[in-house]
Protein backbone atom coordinates (compact mmCIF):
# COMPACT_ATOMS: atom_id res chain seq x y z
CA UNK A 1 0.00 0.00 0.00
CA UNK A 2 2.73 2.39 -0.92
CA UNK A 3 1.43 5.84 -1.96
CA UNK A 4 3.69 5.64 -5.02
CA UNK A 5 1.62 2.72 -6.26
CA UNK A 6 -1.79 3.75 -4.94
CA UNK A 7 -2.15 7.22 -6.46
CA UNK A 8 -1.00 6.40 -10.04
CA UNK A 9 -3.35 3.43 -10.28
CA UNK A 10 -6.22 5.33 -8.65
CA UNK A 11 -5.74 8.28 -11.02
CA UNK A 12 -5.47 5.93 -14.02
CA UNK A 13 -8.71 4.22 -13.03
CA UNK A 14 -10.59 7.48 -12.44
CA UNK A 15 -9.32 9.14 -15.64
CA UNK A 16 -10.31 6.24 -17.85
CA UNK A 17 -13.57 5.87 -15.92
CA UNK A 18 -14.33 9.49 -16.81
CA UNK A 19 -13.29 8.76 -20.40
CA UNK A 20 -16.00 6.05 -20.55
CA UNK A 21 -18.63 8.71 -19.87
CA UNK A 22 -17.09 11.50 -21.98
CA UNK A 23 -16.24 9.58 -25.16
CA UNK A 24 -18.80 9.85 -27.94
CA UNK A 25 -17.67 6.67 -29.67
CA UNK A 26 -18.93 3.47 -27.93
CA UNK A 27 -15.82 1.50 -28.97
CA UNK A 28 -13.56 4.08 -27.29
CA UNK A 29 -15.79 3.89 -24.19
CA UNK A 30 -15.46 0.11 -24.05
CA UNK A 31 -11.67 0.21 -24.41
CA UNK A 32 -11.42 2.91 -21.71
CA UNK A 33 -13.50 0.63 -19.48
CA UNK A 34 -10.88 -2.14 -19.90
CA UNK A 35 -8.07 0.15 -18.71
CA UNK A 36 -10.22 1.37 -15.82
CA UNK A 37 -10.90 -2.22 -14.71
CA UNK A 38 -7.20 -3.11 -14.94
CA UNK A 39 -6.40 -0.17 -12.64
CA UNK A 40 -9.11 -1.36 -10.27
CA UNK A 41 -7.60 -4.88 -10.26
CA UNK A 42 -4.27 -3.32 -9.26
CA UNK A 43 -6.02 -1.54 -6.37
CA UNK A 44 -7.56 -4.87 -5.27
CA UNK A 45 -4.11 -6.46 -5.26
CA UNK A 46 -2.73 -3.54 -3.23
CA UNK A 47 -5.39 -4.46 -0.64
CA UNK A 48 -4.01 -8.06 -0.49
CA UNK A 49 -7.11 -9.39 -2.29
CA UNK A 50 -5.27 -11.34 -4.99
CA UNK A 51 -8.17 -13.65 -5.79
CA UNK A 52 -10.59 -10.77 -6.35
CA UNK A 53 -8.00 -8.93 -8.46
CA UNK A 54 -7.48 -11.91 -10.75
CA UNK A 55 -11.24 -12.56 -10.99
CA UNK A 56 -11.65 -8.89 -11.92
CA UNK A 57 -9.20 -9.23 -14.82
CA UNK A 58 -10.62 -12.56 -16.00
CA UNK A 59 -14.32 -11.71 -15.79
CA UNK A 60 -14.45 -7.98 -16.54
CA UNK A 61 -11.41 -7.25 -18.71
CA UNK A 62 -11.87 -10.63 -20.40
CA UNK A 63 -15.44 -11.81 -20.71
CA UNK A 64 -17.62 -8.74 -20.16
CA UNK A 65 -15.50 -6.51 -22.40
CA UNK A 66 -15.56 -9.04 -25.25
CA UNK A 67 -19.35 -9.13 -24.87
CA UNK A 68 -19.60 -5.32 -25.06
CA UNK A 69 -17.29 -5.05 -28.07
CA UNK A 70 -19.06 -7.92 -29.81
CA UNK A 71 -22.46 -6.26 -29.40
CA UNK A 72 -21.08 -2.90 -30.60
CA UNK A 73 -19.71 -4.66 -33.69
CA UNK A 74 -22.92 -6.65 -34.23
CA UNK A 75 -25.13 -3.57 -34.11
CA UNK A 76 -22.56 -1.51 -36.06
CA UNK A 77 -22.90 1.49 -33.74
CA UNK A 78 -21.24 4.72 -34.80
CA UNK A 79 -20.27 7.73 -32.76
CA UNK A 80 -23.23 9.90 -31.92
CA UNK A 81 -23.11 12.97 -34.09
CA UNK A 82 -25.43 15.78 -34.99
CA UNK A 83 -27.66 15.35 -31.98
CA UNK A 84 -27.96 18.61 -30.16
CA UNK A 85 -26.95 18.58 -26.50
CA UNK A 86 -29.62 19.70 -24.08
CA UNK A 87 -27.73 22.08 -21.80
CA UNK A 88 -30.39 21.95 -19.09
CA UNK A 89 -30.18 18.15 -18.88
CA UNK A 90 -26.37 18.29 -18.96
CA UNK A 91 -26.11 20.82 -16.13
CA UNK A 92 -28.82 19.04 -14.14
CA UNK A 93 -27.11 15.65 -14.44
CA UNK A 94 -23.71 17.01 -13.44
CA UNK A 95 -25.27 18.88 -10.50
CA UNK A 96 -27.01 15.73 -9.21
CA UNK A 97 -23.80 13.68 -9.55
CA UNK A 98 -21.79 16.38 -7.74
CA UNK A 99 -24.40 16.51 -4.95
CA UNK A 100 -24.10 12.73 -4.55
CA UNK A 101 -20.30 13.01 -4.47
CA UNK A 102 -20.49 15.77 -1.85
CA UNK A 103 -22.69 13.61 0.35
CA UNK A 104 -20.33 10.62 0.03
CA UNK A 105 -17.31 12.79 0.89
CA UNK A 106 -19.17 14.27 3.87
CA UNK A 107 -19.93 10.80 5.24
CA UNK A 108 -16.31 9.67 4.76
CA UNK A 109 -15.00 12.82 6.46
CA UNK A 110 -17.14 12.10 9.52
CA UNK A 111 -16.15 8.43 9.65
CA UNK A 112 -13.63 8.04 12.50
CA UNK A 113 -11.95 4.90 11.22
CA UNK A 114 -11.35 6.49 7.81
CA UNK A 115 -8.33 8.40 9.15
CA UNK A 116 -6.58 5.29 10.48
CA UNK A 117 -4.03 3.36 8.41
CA UNK A 118 -4.61 -0.30 7.63
CA UNK A 119 -3.57 -2.71 10.41
CA UNK A 120 -0.77 -5.11 9.47
CA UNK A 121 -1.56 -8.69 8.49
CA UNK A 122 -0.18 -11.60 10.49
CA UNK A 123 1.50 -13.48 7.69
CA UNK A 124 1.60 -13.69 3.94
CA UNK A 125 -1.89 -13.91 2.45
CA UNK A 126 -0.89 -15.39 -0.88
CA UNK A 127 -3.15 -18.37 -0.12
CA UNK A 128 -6.27 -16.22 0.01
CA UNK A 129 -7.83 -18.36 -2.74
CA UNK A 130 -7.76 -21.17 -0.16
CA UNK A 131 -9.42 -19.02 2.50
CA UNK A 132 -12.08 -17.58 0.17
CA UNK A 133 -12.80 -21.07 -1.18
CA UNK A 134 -13.24 -22.51 2.33
CA UNK A 135 -15.76 -19.79 3.16
CA UNK A 136 -17.50 -20.07 -0.22
CA UNK A 137 -18.05 -23.83 -0.02
CA UNK A 138 -18.65 -23.81 3.74
CA UNK A 139 -20.75 -21.01 5.22
CA UNK A 140 -21.89 -19.65 1.85
CA UNK A 141 -22.71 -22.94 0.19
CA UNK A 142 -26.41 -22.23 -0.35
CA UNK A 143 -25.88 -18.76 -1.89
CA UNK A 144 -23.22 -20.33 -4.10
CA UNK A 145 -25.73 -22.89 -5.41
CA UNK A 146 -28.30 -20.13 -5.95
CA UNK A 147 -25.73 -18.16 -7.96
CA UNK A 148 -25.26 -21.26 -10.11
CA UNK A 149 -29.00 -21.41 -10.79
CA UNK A 150 -28.98 -17.67 -11.56
CA UNK A 151 -26.23 -18.03 -14.14
CA UNK A 152 -28.12 -20.95 -15.73
CA UNK A 153 -31.33 -18.90 -15.89
CA UNK A 154 -29.42 -15.95 -17.37
CA UNK A 155 -27.88 -18.20 -20.04
CA UNK A 156 -31.25 -19.64 -21.07
CA UNK A 157 -32.81 -16.18 -20.97
CA UNK A 158 -30.13 -14.71 -23.24
CA UNK A 159 -30.59 -17.52 -25.77
CA UNK A 160 -34.36 -17.03 -25.73
CA UNK A 161 -34.13 -13.25 -25.99
CA UNK A 162 -31.71 -13.20 -28.90
CA UNK A 163 -33.40 -15.96 -30.90
CA UNK A 164 -35.11 -14.76 -34.04
CA UNK A 165 -38.89 -15.15 -34.12
CA UNK A 166 -39.99 -17.58 -36.80
CA UNK A 167 -42.21 -15.82 -39.29
CA UNK B 1 0.52 6.42 4.50
CA UNK B 2 -2.60 5.39 2.65
CA UNK B 3 -5.63 5.25 4.91
CA UNK B 4 -9.03 3.61 4.57
CA UNK B 5 -10.48 7.02 3.74
CA UNK B 6 -8.36 7.33 0.58
CA UNK B 7 -9.76 4.11 -0.83
CA UNK B 8 -13.29 5.17 0.13
CA UNK B 9 -12.85 8.57 -1.55
CA UNK B 10 -11.59 6.93 -4.77
CA UNK B 11 -14.53 4.55 -4.62
CA UNK B 12 -16.96 7.43 -4.09
CA UNK B 13 -15.54 9.39 -7.04
CA UNK B 14 -15.82 6.29 -9.26
CA UNK B 15 -19.44 5.82 -8.16
CA UNK B 16 -20.22 9.47 -8.95
CA UNK B 17 -18.63 9.09 -12.42
CA UNK B 18 -20.79 6.04 -13.11
CA UNK B 19 -23.87 7.83 -11.79
CA UNK B 20 -23.17 10.83 -14.04
CA UNK B 21 -22.83 8.45 -16.97
CA UNK B 22 -26.23 6.91 -16.28
CA UNK B 23 -27.78 10.36 -15.92
CA UNK B 24 -26.12 12.06 -18.91
CA UNK B 25 -25.57 9.52 -21.65
CA UNK B 26 -28.37 8.47 -24.01
CA UNK B 27 -26.69 5.47 -25.61
CA UNK B 28 -27.93 2.31 -23.88
CA UNK B 29 -24.58 0.51 -24.19
CA UNK B 30 -22.72 3.36 -22.48
CA UNK B 31 -25.41 3.39 -19.75
CA UNK B 32 -24.73 -0.32 -19.14
CA UNK B 33 -20.97 0.40 -18.94
CA UNK B 34 -21.63 3.15 -16.39
CA UNK B 35 -23.67 0.67 -14.33
CA UNK B 36 -20.60 -1.57 -14.31
CA UNK B 37 -18.51 1.34 -13.02
CA UNK B 38 -20.95 1.85 -10.13
CA UNK B 39 -20.90 -1.85 -9.21
CA UNK B 40 -17.11 -1.82 -9.23
CA UNK B 41 -17.02 1.23 -6.97
CA UNK B 42 -19.09 -0.75 -4.45
CA UNK B 43 -16.65 -3.68 -4.82
CA UNK B 44 -13.67 -1.43 -4.12
CA UNK B 45 -15.11 -0.12 -0.85
CA UNK B 46 -16.09 -3.67 0.20
CA UNK B 47 -12.54 -4.94 -0.35
CA UNK B 48 -11.09 -1.90 1.47
CA UNK B 49 -13.30 -2.62 4.50
CA UNK B 50 -12.34 -6.30 4.28
CA UNK B 51 -8.64 -5.39 4.49
CA UNK B 52 -9.28 -2.84 7.24
CA UNK B 53 -11.08 -5.26 9.56
CA UNK B 54 -8.25 -7.65 10.36
CA UNK B 55 -9.49 -10.53 12.47
CA UNK B 56 -7.97 -12.31 15.48
CA UNK B 57 -6.06 -14.71 13.24
CA UNK B 58 -4.35 -11.79 11.50
CA UNK B 59 -6.22 -12.38 8.24
CA UNK B 60 -8.54 -9.91 6.48
CA UNK B 61 -12.27 -10.44 6.80
CA UNK B 62 -12.97 -12.76 3.91
CA UNK B 63 -16.76 -12.43 4.19
CA UNK B 64 -16.57 -9.19 2.20
CA UNK B 65 -14.46 -10.84 -0.49
CA UNK B 66 -17.03 -13.63 -0.87
CA UNK B 67 -19.63 -10.89 -1.20
CA UNK B 68 -17.57 -9.21 -3.94
CA UNK B 69 -17.34 -12.58 -5.71
CA UNK B 70 -21.14 -12.81 -5.72
CA UNK B 71 -21.47 -9.21 -6.97
CA UNK B 72 -19.08 -9.90 -9.86
CA UNK B 73 -21.03 -13.03 -10.83
CA UNK B 74 -24.40 -11.30 -10.73
CA UNK B 75 -22.99 -8.31 -12.65
CA UNK B 76 -21.70 -10.58 -15.41
CA UNK B 77 -25.12 -12.27 -15.70
CA UNK B 78 -26.80 -8.85 -15.68
CA UNK B 79 -24.60 -7.57 -18.53
CA UNK B 80 -25.36 -10.66 -20.61
CA UNK B 81 -29.11 -10.29 -20.15
CA UNK B 82 -29.00 -6.52 -20.64
CA UNK B 83 -27.10 -6.81 -23.91
CA UNK B 84 -29.52 -9.52 -25.14
CA UNK B 85 -32.43 -7.18 -24.41
CA UNK B 86 -30.52 -4.45 -26.27
CA UNK B 87 -30.14 -6.69 -29.33
CA UNK B 88 -33.84 -7.56 -29.25
CA UNK B 89 -34.70 -3.87 -28.93
CA UNK B 90 -32.41 -2.99 -31.82
CA UNK B 91 -34.14 -5.60 -34.00
CA UNK B 92 -37.54 -4.08 -33.20
CA UNK B 93 -36.66 -0.35 -33.31
CA UNK B 94 -33.24 0.02 -35.03
CA UNK B 95 -32.02 2.34 -32.27
CA UNK B 96 -30.04 2.22 -29.03
CA UNK B 97 -30.86 5.78 -28.03
CA UNK B 98 -33.07 6.18 -24.97
CA UNK B 99 -34.58 9.34 -26.49
CA UNK B 100 -36.14 7.24 -29.25
CA UNK B 101 -37.76 4.72 -26.91
CA UNK B 102 -40.77 6.66 -25.71
CA UNK B 103 -43.67 4.19 -26.01
CA UNK B 104 -44.47 4.49 -22.30
CA UNK B 105 -44.17 8.27 -22.25
CA UNK B 106 -47.42 10.07 -21.49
Amino acid sequence: MSPFLFWPFALLMLMFGAAVVVNRNPVASALSLVVSFLGLAALFMSLDAYFIGIIQVLVYAGAVMVLFLFIIMLLDLRAEEGRQVSWLALIGGIAVALALLAQILYVIRNLKSAQQPFPPLASSTFDDVHNVGLLLFGSYNLPFQIIGILVLVATIGVVLLSKREPR
Amino acid sequence: MITLGDYLIVSGILFAIGFAGVMLRRNLIVILMSLELMLNAANLSLVAFSRFQVQQSGLPNYNAQVFVFFIITVAAAEVAVGLAILVALYRARQTTDVKDITSLKF
